[in-house]
């Protein structure tokens, strides 16, 4: 095992009577690694980070922390901590004794704990007189960076993260993830932290585990989850992509029966007979003449929505729908049910199993 | 546009207003009327004197006030010990069995307070449900604890358990788990995580619980009459002496009147010291 991983998972189950909410997942994390495990809700996400800080037991599998086995080591004794979803800050204590909290139950003095959490509050941007203030009159953005702070006080070895942010106004959100990320890059220390949004984790992460109902189907980094999905869920995680079954014919080609048509492959994986056919929205064109792409389907233009910087159209092939966005200056002049014809290049779609 | 009519409020809190004043405020300030006039005296129209309230301290009322603050006091010293645990595992451990032990606690105040205390007699008393038992299987033989002041502190406790549970039940309730859970994350022992999180936060149940049961104890006279004999006699049983046997209204109104003061007091002052609201964060 490298020396360089801090925290190993090796086949790790969790079973609640007879629902598994974690089904074998494997995983080396790096140190001082920002690792992102992103999933829909009811994935195991939060059951997983649940046991990797202590709070649950695993069924089955080990949990290797700088290569000591930490299964049934209780979370007050693991040198990790958590930031919770809900902060679960406590409300009856000022921001200042929420921070020194850690350091008061390690029996530190009062002069060097006070000190101790200035220094944070400086280092997350909370002004020094917060420091007798009660929690409950923070706005949401202060009590993030306190959790934060309380947290970090504890001096971890790696920090857990579930969801923080899912509560948060998208422009705030923004914010605090850029800040998490340049607290990651200050602290030097090991990040893990939960999300359902991948856009998030795209932002932040150094790599990226995708769960999907108990399992870890794809790790990678930021860039490989994008370009190289290997399956139709973590494709579709991405957000809106045009996804169209498909199976190898024997002229080499992709044959798809709905809409029933054959399309120039990319580079196939080898071994591939089947599966389906991923082109993401913004590399669709509109074509005029079916020469003018690889690949082209007709249709009618359904609908268009605004997407800020970009459109998206919907056109509709036969009950199919496919997404093309273009961005504003390119926008498509074409009318709502005009008959209209998309194209794509093979070098920008991909095939991904099941 | 009339004065009246722009703010009907007031005027239909008029009825209300009526009910609290005949039902509430006149037989308080009656009470307080008679314990300024002369003894043994039924008119309230007499020359107002202090020589009732002199004579609570120059008689033996004051032992029964004594008794009855410091039986209170233990009982609800000895309700906080035994229902803080239940109340624990009723908001946080017997998950699903939760409602049954709720309704078991709740069940015995349906019946009558003096059936349930003669209940413990029959009990307790000598040749009774216990010692009974005891003597003709077992062939021991002891003293009966009936009309010891042991046995009144636990019918105390027996009669107004659930007025400490519930509160505090709610009170352990309202921590929410996260909270406690982030507390052991940041290295807290079992014993740091209650001193810390547990009891702060669920210190309005408790203090509410303390409350009522402090209140309800020192008003309590059944429990030293049916089992307590003459060991104790509360201050409660003073106070129907004096206006029964007696005939001496207003000392018993100006002993009613030094238990309402000692009272109010002391519930006006916990009430400032544990700011309910400071307590919750919520201010």
């Amino acid at each position: 095992m490298s020396q360089t991983h801090i925290l190993r998972l090796d086949s790790v189950v969790k079973r609640f009577g007879g629902l598994t909410a974690v089904n074998g997942v494997s995983l080396a994390i790096a140190e001082g690694e920002f690792f992102t495990i992103v999933g829909p809700s009811g994935s195991g996400k939060t059951t997983l980070l649940r046991m990797l800080a202590g709070m649950d037991t695993p069924s089955s599998g080990d949990i290797l922390l700088r290569g000591e086995r930490i299964n049934d080591m209780p979370a007050n004794q693991r040198p990790t901590c958590m930031v919770f979803q809900s902060l679960a800050l406590f409300p009856h204590r000022t921001v200042g004794q929420n921070i020194e909290f850690a350091l008061k139950i390690r029996g530190v003095d009062a002069a060097t704990r006070k000190a101790r959490a200035l220094e944070l509050m400086a280092q997350l941007r909370l002004p020094a007189d917060y420091y007798g203030k009660s929690v409950t009159k923070c706005s949401g953005g202060e009590r993030q960076r306190v959790a934060l702070a309380r947290s970090l006080a504890y001096d971890p070895a790696i920090l857990f993260f579930d969801e923080p942010l899912s509560a948060i106004d998208y422009k705030l959100r923004k914010t605090l993830e850029k800040e998490l990320k340049d607290i990651h890059r200050e602290t030097g220390k090991t990040f893990v932290y939960i999300t359902h949004s991948l856009e998030e984790a795209m932002v932040m992460s150094d790599r990226i585990g995708v769960m999907c109902a108990g399992e870890m189907v794809q790790v990678g980094t930021p860039d490989e989850i994008y370009t190289a999905p290997r399956t139709r869920f973590v494709s579709e995680f991405m957000g809106d992509v045009n996804v169209v079954p498909v199976r190898l014919g024997p002229d080499g080609r992709l044959h798809s029966d709905d809409p029933p048509s054959v399309f120039k492959a990319p580079t196939l994986p080898e071994g591939f007979a089947r599966g389906h056919l991923v082109v993401r929205p913004e590399s669709m064109r509109f074509v005029e003449r079916a020469e003018q792409a690889d690949n082209h389907v007709a249709g009618r233009l359904y609908n268009e929505y605004a997407l800020g910087s970009r459109i998206q159209y919907q056109v509709r092939v036969g009950e199919r729908v496919f997404i093309v966005e273009r961005l504003r200056q390119q926008a498509f002049a074409g009318r709502l049910d005009d008959a209209v014809l998309i194209g794509w290049d093979a070098a920008n779609s991909l095939v991904v199993g099941d | 546009m009339a004065a009246g009519s722009r703010a009907p409020g007031p005027r239909f809190a008029l009825p209300v207003l009526g009910l609290l004043l005949v039902g509430f405020a006149a037989p308080l300030l009656a009470v307080i009327g008679y314990s300024f006039m002369p003894e043994r005296t039924f008119g309230l129209w007499q020359e107002p004197t202090l020589d009732n309230y002199a004579s609570v301290f120059s008689g033996t009322s004051y032992i029964s006030f004594l008794w009855s603050l410091a039986l209170a006091s233990a009982t609800v010293t000895v309700l906080a010990l035994v229902c803080y645990p239940i109340a624990y595992g009723l908001a946080r451990v017997f998950g699903r069995w939760s409602p049954l032990i709720t309704l078991l606690f709740t069940i015995p105040l349906f019946v009558s307070e003096n059936v349930r205390l003669y209940g413990w007699v029959l009990f307790f008393i000598k040749g009774g449900v216990l010692l009974g038992t005891l003597k003709s299987v077992f062939g021991i033989e002891i003293e009966s604890w009936l009309f010891t002041r042991g046995i009144i502190l636990l019918g105390m406790v027996y009669v107004y358990l659930p007025f400490m549970l519930f509160p505090m039940t709610l009170g352990v309730a309202m921590v929410p788990h996260e909270t406690s859970e982030a507390a052991a994350d940041l290295g807290a022992s079992r014993w740091q995580v209650f001193r810390e999180v547990e009891l702060p936060l669920s210190m309005p149940g408790i203090v509410i619980g303390f409350l009522l049961t402090f209140v309800l104890a020192v008003g309590a006279i059944v429990e030293a009459k049916v089992l307590g004999g003459q060991q104790i006699i509360p201050i409660t049983h003073d106070i129907e002496i004096a206006f029964t046997y007696a005939q001496n209204w207003p000392l018993g109104a100006a002993l009613a009147v030094l238990l309402m003061v000692v009272v109010g007091v002391l519930v006006i002052g916990v009430l400032r010291r544990f700011d309910l609201d400071a307590v919750l964060g919520r201010r």
